[in-house]
């Protein structure tokens, strides 16, 4: 048998420099608490130099790869428009994105020489995925901090999780700092109820 | 305790449980969080430092494990050839407290300008080298290290890739304990001349015979019989054993191999017998497949395995035939998004000017090797630490002065320290008329903002001695040594021009600290005046990320200008640039 069917696997994609970092922290401190194995994976360098990132996050009894593969993503968590659909050939069948509605131009982009495609949350529906997307730079405003984004998202990505809430409130308040712990949890809570 | 670790930061934990008290090492991805994770924990306990290079670094390792403490130092791949001058003496020199060198890999190049691999070091310098698989093994490894390196006298070579050093799982960590030894004078051990190192090498191939005896039994490589159900046997190592166990689970033998240099032979061969197909899955060089056909084994390896990039579960599946997921596409093309430099970024401004003179940039390693990167385009060779100077030298030597006029060299004020010195030297040396630029940005910038002899300050963040960078290139022979701020695009145009008309070899410093620097104080983001804007695109000439067009019909091209007020940090240089004065700050 192969061991690939009980690991789980999660996507955190975007432009270096978005946050995604506290996003892999929380998910992975959550789910070792919850009793899994867990590995986290990301790269670090020249590519964060606004460059497209991703991070890996895979668990369940007993994990080997760090990374995660093409058709392996039960989730794929992104800051980014772009980035979602760039991803979306990692994405497995009956897999779900959950993806911020802001989009930012690449350098290709800003020079003209690509345009940013249009209706990607329709294309990549047509294509099959399961799409979550929502204006999490507006909620994470709502909530106090447009640096709050990651935690908005996580928030969403907790709706479709057997984990309860308490967890993830745990979590969180071992990761935040304190004085931003209130905010956090209303994005949190934002994200969970968009 | 159980935690989820880094796999740097679980090899840097391992070393405190060793009782290492000694670290020298010089940044490099994937390799830096080892260094800036031993860090963490007090400066009594372990004493850590950035050196100025790897060779340095590796040299005052030696000299601390000479002194009768356990000692360590990290690099890169690429930073171990820079180190391999001490490394293949060390050998036959052996140790007095054991000493270990942290070497990663990149394959895939995530942040790297080669794909080497650092087993033919390990080869050639005839040390064992450990590679764990996952954190747990990394930091039991770090701590295996010393053990084998003071029974068997020899330094260790542990071997970290980027999916190793930078993926976190979990490990179980232990306590500290610190063995020491004294020193005690022995010139025929340690001092490397003819006559002595004779008599070492005899013993550097006896001490190979033992550490292959030590591969055979010790169980750092074991077997793993599986199920038998596919008859396959993999002998395998590192990150690849993870995705060889991602596809197969138990149907398949495998031989996890935790030493990789020497290689055991019976174990081999003892495996090869219970098996019917025989694969060898590494990433990178053919080693492991090449030590098990010169056994006289029938193995397949390469045939199945490219020498090229990284590898994944999907890779190995392909390759064996098993089944792989199928994944979803997208019936449009999605635009790249290549690393740029940052707003703000101080190289801009120079490679703008540098580009607008039409000058030869032969350049370096660090983050402004994306001065290459369109629409900057602007630097036409990158090699390796310190080659610009080195480079720029021997190309004006041959194209004469026609040449020198308008060929740069240029390289970071780290990398200057870490061998941009040593080819200055020969400029000064050997007489050419070279245009040496210094961007100096007070950081090593690249690897996450490591300090360097030039900042002021120790790893630590604590005041620490600075070397003087006109005062070196001065006292080298210098005359013309020049300090420019990048953000005035005018003055830089200005003396990059006078140096590049002179016939004498000078030195320009571009000298402004590197925009993410957290004491950077930045100005309010910048505006374009939708009213003067007239949407010529000279501003985009710059590749800020900051800088976008938007539709407009209200001019001749159809676009203007917008400039996005959470990226941009206010410096400037595209006011400098545009001909209808449309960008403000904030009044």
């Amino acid at each position: 048998m192969s061991n690939r069917r009980e690991t789980k696997n999660i996507m955190i994609v975007g432009v270096g420099g978005q946050g995604s970092l506290l996003a892999s922290k929380l998910l992975g401190y959550l789910l070792l608490h919850e009793g899994y194995d867990v590995k986290v994976s990301e790269v670090h360098g020249m590519s964060q130099r606004g460059g497209s990132v991703v991070t890996y996050v895979r668990y369940g009894d007993r994990v080997y790869s760090p990374v995660i593969d093409r058709g392996e993503a039960d989730y794929i968590v992104s800051f980014e428009l772009l980035e979602a659909a760039r991803w979306l050939p990692y994405l497995r069948e009956g897999g779900r994105i959950v993806t911020n509605t802001q989009q930012i131009d690449p350098m290709p982009v800003i020079t003209g020489a690509a345009q940013y495609p249009a209706d990607l949350v329709a294309r990549m529906q047509a294509a099959g995925a399961q799409v979550d997307a929502i204006d999490c730079l507006a909620l994470a405003e709502q909530a106090g901090s447009a640096k709050a984004v990651n935690v908005v998202l996580l928030g969403r990505l907790s709706h479709y999780f057997d984990i309860p809430d308490k967890a993830w409130q745990e979590a969180l308040a071992a990761l935040v700092p304190q004085k931003f712990l209130e905010l956090n949890q209303k994005a949190f809570t934002l994200g969970k109820e968009a | 305790m159980k935690e989820l670790m880094l796999g740097n930061k679980a090899v840097a934990r391992g070393l405190y449980e060793a009782g290492v008290c000694f670290i020298s090492s010089y940044p490099g991805t994937p390799s830096t969080e080892i260094t800036e994770e031993a860090a963490k924990y007090p400066e009594s306990e372990i004493y850590c430092e950035w050196a100025p290079n790897e060779k340095v670094a590796m040299e005052a390792a030696f000299g601390a494990s000479l002194a009768g403490r356990r000692a360590f130092c990290a690099q890169k791949h690429v930073g171990l050839n820079v180190a391999a001058d001490p490394l293949y003496t060390m050998s036959y020199t052996g140790v007095n407290a054991g000493l270990v060198i942290g070497v990663a890999d990149d394959a895939g190049m995530h942040s790297s300008q080669n794909e080497q691999d650092s087993r033919h070091h390990a080869i050639a310098a005839k040390v064992p080298m450990l590679e764990p698989a996952d954190s747990a093994e990394a930091l039991d490894y770090a701590k295996r290290a010393y053990e084998i390196s003071e029974e068997y006298d020899t330094p260790v070579l542990l071997k970290m890739c980027t999916r190793v050093a930078h993926s976190q799982s979990i490990v179980e960590t232990g306590e500290r304990t610190v063995p020491e030894k004294t020193y005690t004078k022995d010139i025929a051990k340690y001092v490397m001349m003819p006559g002595n190192a004779k008599k070492r090498h005899p013993f550097v191939e006896e001490r190979t015979k033992k550490l292959i005896a030590y591969a055979e039994t010790s169980g750092i490589n074991r077997i793993e019989q599986g199920d038998g159900s596919t008859g396959l046997g993999i002998i395998t190592a590192s990150t690849s054993y993870q995705y060889v166990k991602e596809i197969f689970g138990d149907r398949v033998a495998i031989l996890k191999l935790g030493m990789t240099n020497p290689l055991p032979v019976q174990m081999i061969r003892d495996f090869a017998a219970g098996v019917k197909r025989l694969i060898v899955v590494e990433e990178l060089d053919p080693i492991i497949e090449n030590h098990v056909r010169s056994l006289g084994l029938k193995v397949e390896g390469k045939e199945l395995f490219p020498i090229c990039d990284e590898f994944s579960q999907n890779l190995i599946a392909e390759a064996l035939g098993e089944p792989v997921p199928a994944g979803k596409t997208l019936d449009v093309q999605i635009p790249g998004r290549p690393p740029v430099m940052c707003a703000g970024c101080p190289h801009r401004g120079l490679f703008y000017t540098l580009k607008k003179l039409d000058c030869t940039v032969l350049g370096d390693i660090g983050c402004y090797t994306l001065g290459a990167v369109a629409p900057l385009s602007s630097i036409e060779m990158t090699l390796c630490m310190g080659a610009s100077i080195g480079a720029a030298h021997g190309f004006n030597k041959v194209l004469g002065e026609k040449a020198a006029h308008r060929t740069v060299a240029v390289l970071g004020d780290s990398t200057f320290m870490h061998s941009g010195m040593t080819g200055l030297a020969n400029v000064a040396y050997n007489q050419s008329n070279a245009t040496v630029i210094i961007l100096d940005n007070s950081i090593t910038g690249m690897t996450g903002h490591q300090q360097n002899p030039t900042t002021g300050f120790n790893l630590r963040g604590d005041p620490a001695g600075r070397i003087d960078l006109e005062a070196l290139c001065r006292a080298m022979g210098f005359e013309r040594v020049r300090v420019i701020d990048p953000y005035d695009l005018a003055d830089c145009e200005r003396v990059i021009r006078e140096e590049l008309d002179e016939d004498a070899p000078s030195v320009i410093i571009s000298r402004r600290p590197c925009a993410l620097l957290k004491h950077v104080k930045h100005k309010p983001p910048l505006t374009v005046s939708n009213d003067k804007c007239v949407g010529c695109k000279s501003c985009m000439k710059i590749g800020c990320p900051a800088i976008s067009l938007k539709p407009s019909d209200k001019t001749k091209t159809g676009v203007l200008s917008c400039i996005d007020q959470t990226l941009c940090v206010g410096c400037g240089v595209c006011t400098q640039l545009c001909p209808v004065d449309a960008i403000h700050g904030k009044e």
